[in-house]
């Protein structure tokens, strides 16, 4: 427990912190403390938490991603054609073609990043654009609506019909959350490329100098933030049953808040998988709270961004870090 | 001259004809080095002299320009990456440590093992194994656990000697590795380089602690302003001829010291104090007096000066300036009461690289080239570029190049023009000379001189002895954050000094 | 004539000759491939939608010359004109007079004002990143917008307001004038004033200027502030432009800002930036715009194009580098 602490002192606060507004909700609402309502509550925040462990992972490796998101997008379009090509397709191949479009997009960034030495937010910030553009201009920001059935048919993976009558179900992206979260802290925290990524990320000269490939650590940064965002993208799909252009556009900054939230540092080398799933929750939670008590919906918003303001407030940050650590990228 | 003694081994390292060049400076110059199989090789020069340059160029960090030789444990390498040094058996000991904050002390140490391109299954047992047994090595105990980041500086040093302990190396190079360490880690970490030397392992040590580099090694190359010097065996040499190599200059003659306890008081701390900096501080610092203020790294040096420099607040104690005590909020109050500052890390807090001469020039005097309207005066701008320029002689191309393409020196003679243009009464100089050649090391000292001829009071602080021998009226010596001894140079040797300093 | 150009460049940066050479060949290859691209009417009505974007890109740029972000642009421009709309519908509407736009105007400066000190204000002295403090401000103002205005929009202002978004003085389009005007006391503020000085310095390197005199976290206060009042002014031209206020309005035009000022030579690690290459740059985007439009290109396929204009120039700007190192080699 000690250990646990001092190894992660943000996840730490922030389990208080979630603790203290779960215990308060569930005694101000009877329904926040249900069955029901905490696998609606993963069921919704499935796709945010597979997003944000791909970005956590170029966050480690100090970079940033505005791009995933509009990526998601991208992948959509792509795989209702490459689908509609296989003649169906099955979930093998889905997450076979989500990932892999994913990935390319992702390896995308990291050519333009390592190869022409430009900072990650202007590539992606262009990346978002270029995406954006081209999809909506090739898709004439049509829906689509004629998924393979295996694709937008709800797959239920449990199900639990309480004594008041309601279902409780979970759904197959929580499923696939879990091994996105799984395969990341595999990545991050059980192999020593994970490890190479957070040195990269905490110190990018040391790194270099111990003779870590500065591209391969952007290539795998980036490449693994777009296979989440493709898969992400996926899931997503599954579960509106439909394919919008621009639905997904602007999430990439509430996911990139969840992160930090969840104690990723913008410059590199923190950051957890447990992190990243507690700051999507605290987010979600807390609009559920509100939701439950009653509170106008155009509320929630507003209460969250003072959450993050807060957050980012109270915890002790150096104000000279973040500029020293932006210059040490520009070797 | 090893060369028959060790015929069938080959040597550990030899470098010929290495040069390289940053922007238009020459950071080396045609140099060598050669170093036996198990030999302690000691690498000697001052700061900025090219021996920094010239590891990261060994382990590939840096590409030498054309023409230079490479060849190591007798194979030819005509250009080197930083994983083919590491293959080739190199591992360093950085000057700035090069550590990870964010990662364990397990991690850093054993960090060694976490390399190579193929990812491999991550042991937290097998690391933690690692960096014990070469935590044994030094005989020390550190905890494991403890992010890097959390640690003093002087456990950091030693996390960095750990980790280059791990990998199986045939040559460490140790860029200072001593600097922050107490005497008896020093004294742990020299029976290491012995055991290691015996074991077959080269050493190449970089050390200001000129005792202990006679100590431990067994032939010196001097480097001096990016030039190799030569190469000389430690048997016979003592501490002045190896300074006297260093610096090229002879201390033979006199030193700058004047009497100067006839001139008023600018300057009095009185039993100044902060809590883990430095305590019980107590000094007159006199119009027209060059006060040298020396110590190693970690004695409080640099933390006194913050404090009198208004950055920090001092616990207890009073700062006293022409008689009147001052309260400082920033430094910018400092700055208003006539103290000006001249960082120790000109790279990093003395200028602002990126930006232009004048722009630097002007930095801490917005206010006087302020016009009507609240509009920066370019004609007072220019005009008090160019005044500067000229009274300090900096060599520049265009006022608007950027502060960075200029030689160290004249970077410098930039920082003094920016805090001269205060008209400050007290200068404090913090390490005036790091990265500054030594033949511009001399025109600073000389403006130096010239301004305490004027009347300034100059607080001269440095971690090289023969400097503030050389310059200084007096000199004090800081400790463990507290002042130990005061010394005339005209009448205590700079040997005498060193060894107390370096003790 | 020389001393001319070399005074020109030094006041204006480096990057305007390439930029207007740029401009000068965006204009041939249109003007060659679409008839109508180089006619009065197709200027007048780049002149009339450049302002918004202008007026955004200046309340981005101050804060991207002294290293950090502005993410919340778009939401101080939403509020702010709600604020002054507010004021309007309580002074009679559609029959409000010019004192009710005062008090509105003056408000909403101040209401943008506000926000972007409570940013400046945890930047600088709770050492926080400005992508994340902008971030929260972003996310906390698109909520109390939504929650004000039930995601709805705010109309009925009075007629004559329309001259502010509509109207020319002598031919020059009224929004266009406060653009430039904005303009130039951007340009004033960051080339001739203390705080333009301190904002390239803190900009560089944050310790340094401090270490030197500068207060930095008034300087990071104030860099947030004028950018809030930016956006306050964009805001209420946004609201005579549409006649009406709605939060979100905008919102694709957040990145587009940050890509703007990158264009215009803007340095992503901060320090260096002028006023003038991004307004020419923003004039190419503009017209890059018009132009594929009057191609028949709609208006998704320039922001694809704004895309990949920055990374090509991004390369270009890679490739000069190299090649000036090489120069200084040999």
């Amino acid at each position: 427990m000690h250990s646990f602490l001092r190894a992660y002192p943000t996840e730490s606060k922030l389990l208080v912190v979630l603790l203290v507004i779960c215990t308060a909700l569930s005694l101000a609402s009877p329904d926040f403390l249900t069955l029901v309502n905490f696998t609606s509550l993963l069921n919704n925040n499935a796709v945010n938490v597979i997003w944000a462990v791909g970005l956590l992972v170029v966050l480690i490796a100090g970079g940033i991603d505005i791009s995933f998101a509009v990526a998601a997008s991208v992948v959509q379009y792509l795989c209702v054609y490459a689908f509609a090509g296989i003649g169906g397709g099955n979930w093998a191949f889905g997450f076979l073609f989500a990932g892999g479009f994913g990935l390319m997009l992702g390896l995308i960034n990291a050519f333009l990043i390592h190869q022409f030495r430009i900072i990650s937010i202007v590539v992606t910030i262009s990346t978002f654009n270029a995406f954006f553009g081209l999809l909506m201009f090739f898709s004439s920001g049509r829906f689509l609506y004629n998924l393979p059935s295996w694709w937008s048919q709800r797959v239920i993976l449990w199900e639990y019909q309480t004594a008041s009558g309601t279902w409780a179900e979970l759904i197959l992206p929580v499923a696939v959350m879990a091994s996105a979260m799984l395969a990341t802290w595999v990545l991050i925290r059980r192999t020593t490329t994970g490890r190479q990524l957070y040195a990269f990320g905490d110190n990018p000269e040391g790194a270099r100098r111990a003779g870590i490939s500065i591209g391969l650590m952007q290539a795998i940064a980036f490449g693994w933030c777009g296979m989440m965002a493709g898969i992400g993208g996926l899931m997503q799909a599954h579960i509106t049953k439909e394919v919008v252009p621009n639905a997904l556009i602007g999430r990439e900054l509430e996911v990139l808040a969840a992160v930090v939230l969840g104690g990723a540092r913008l410059g590199g080398g923190r950051g957890s998988v447990l992190g990243c799933f507690l700051g999507v929750l605290l987010v979600a939670i807390t609009q559920n709270g509100l939701n439950l008590l009653g509170v106008s919906p155009y509320a929630f918003k507003m209460v969250v961004g003072i959450i993050i303001l807060l957050a980012i407030s109270t915890s002790n940050l150096d104000p000279a870090k973040w500029f020293e650590t932006r210059k040490e990228g520009r070797k | 001259m090893t060369a028959e003694a060790r015929s069938e081994t080959p040597d550990a390292l030899r470098l010929t004809h290495v040069t390289k060049i940053f922007g238009g400076v020459t950071a080396l110059d045609d140099v060598a080095l050669s170093v036996g199989a198990g030999e302690v090789h000691c690498l000697a020069g001052e700061n900025g002299s090219g021996k920094s340059t010239l590891i990261k160029i060994v382990t590939g960090v840096y590409q030498p320009e054309s023409g230079a030789g490479m060849q190591i444990f007798g194979q030819d390498y005509p250009q080197i990456t930083p994983t083919q040094a590491r293959m080739a058996g190199i591992a360093v000991i950085w000057q700035d440590l090069a550590l990870f904050a964010e990662m364990t002390v397990a991690e850093n140490i054993a960090f060694e093992t976490l390399l190579g391109n193929r990812p491999r299954p991550m042991s937290y047992a097998r690391l933690r194994a690692d960096a014990q047994a070469a935590l044994a090595q030094l005989d020390v105990g550190l905890d494991l656990d403890a992010r890097l980041g959390s640690l003093p500086i002087a456990q950091r040093q030693i996390v960095a000697i750990a980790r280059a302990l791990v990998s199986d190396a045939r040559l460490i190079f140790m860029d200072e590795p001593t600097a922050s360490l107490t005497q008896s880690e020093t004294d742990a970490l020299l029976a290491v380089v012995r055991t290691l030397s015996a074991r077959g392992v080269a050493v190449v040590f970089v050390s200001h602690r000129l005792a202990e580099v006679l100590e431990i090694a067994s032939r010196v190359t001097v480097l001096r302003d990016g030039r190799l010097v030569g190469v000389y065996p430690t048997e016979g040499m003592t501490q002045s001829r190896l300074t006297e190599l260093m610096t090229g200059a002879s201390f033979a003659q006199g030193v700058m010291a004047r009497d100067t306890a006839s001139q008023p008081e600018v300057l009095r701390i009185d039993g100044l104090g902060r809590a883990g900096d430095y305590a019980d501080i107590s000094l007159t610092l006199r119009a027209g007096e060059v006060l040298g203020l020396t110590g190693l790294i970690g004695a409080g040096r640099t933390e006194l000066c913050h404090t009198l420099f208004g950055m920090t607040r001092a616990d207890r104690g009073t700062i006293t300036l022409n008689g009147r005590e001052l309260r400082m909020k920033s430094n910018r109050d400092a700055v208003a009461e006539g103290i000006a500052y001249v960082s120790e890390d000109r790279l990093a807090l003395g200028l602002i690289q990126p930006q232009s001469i004048a722009d630097n020039a002007v930095l801490a005097v917005l206010r006087k080239i302020t016009g009507r309207a609240g509009l920066l005066s370019q004609q007072g701008k220019d005009d008090t570029v160019s005044h500067w320029i000229t009274e300090l002689a900096v060599k520049i191309g265009k006022p608007s190049d950027a502060v960075s393409t200029l030689s160290g020196g004249n970077q410098q003679r930039v920082v003094l023009a920016k805090w001269l243009a205060t008209e400050p009464k007290v200068l404090i100089l913090d390490c005036p000379t790091v990265g500054v050649d030594v033949g511009a090391r001399a025109g600073i000292f000389r403006i130096v001189r010239t301004l305490a001829e004027k009347g300034l009071a100059i607080l001269l602080v440095s971690d090289e002895v023969p400097e503030v021998y050389m310059n200084a009226d007096r000199v004090l010596h800081m400790a463990g954050g507290h002042i130990v001894a005061e010394w005339d140079p005209r009448q205590t040797g700079l040997s005498d000094m060193e060894a107390a300093v370096y003790a | 004539m020389t001393a001319l150009y070399r005074r020109a460049v030094a006041a204006f940066g480096p990057e305007v000759p390439g930029l207007l050479g740029f401009l000068a060949l965006v204009l041939l290859v249109f003007g060659l491939a679409a008839p109508r691209f180089l006619t009065g009417a197709n200027f007048g009505s780049v002149a009339f939608q450049l302002p918004e974007l202008g007026l955004l890109t200046l309340a981005m740029l101050m804060p991207i010359i002294s290293g950090g972000f502005n993410l919340a642009i778009i939401y101080t421009a939403n509020m702010a004109g709600l604020t002054l709309a507010y004021v309007l519908n309580q002074y009679g509407g559609v029959d409000a007079g010019i004192w009710p736009f005062i008090l509105g105007t003056v408000l909403a400066l101040g209401v943008g004002a506000l926000s972007g000190a409570v940013m400046g204000a945890v930047i600088a002295y709770i050492g926080a990143h400005p992508i994340l403090v902008s971030l929260a401000m972003m996310i906390f103002l698109r909520g109390l917008g939504e929650f004000l205005t039930k995601g709805g929009d705010i109309s009925g202002f009075p007629q004559w307001m329309a001259v502010l978004g509509h109207g020319t003085v002598w031919g020059i389009p009224v929004p266009l004038i406060l653009f430039l005007a904005c303009a130039v006391v951007w340009h004033i503020i960051l080339n001739r004033t203390r705080h333009g000085f301190s904002v390239r310095m803190v900009g560089s390197n944050i310790r340094a200027a401090a270490y030197s005199g500068i207060h930095t976290k008034r300087t990071l206060v104030l860099i947030y502030t004028l950018s809030g009042v930016m956006c306050a002014v964009a805001g209420i031209l946004m609201l005579s432009r549409f006649n009406s206020v709605r939060v979100g309005h905008g919102e694709a035009l957040l990145l587009v800002t940050v890509l703007a000022c990158f264009l215009g030579g803007v340095d992503p690690f901060g320090g260096f930036g002028r006023v003038l290459p991004v307004v020419i740059a923003l004039i190419v985007l503009q017209i890059l715009s018009s132009g594929l439009n009057l191609l028949g290109a709609n208006q998704h396929l320039s922001t694809a194009v704004w895309g990949l204009f920055l990374v090509g120039v991004m390369i270009l700007r890679w490739g000069a580098g190299r090649l000036s190192e090489r120069k200084k080699r040999s």
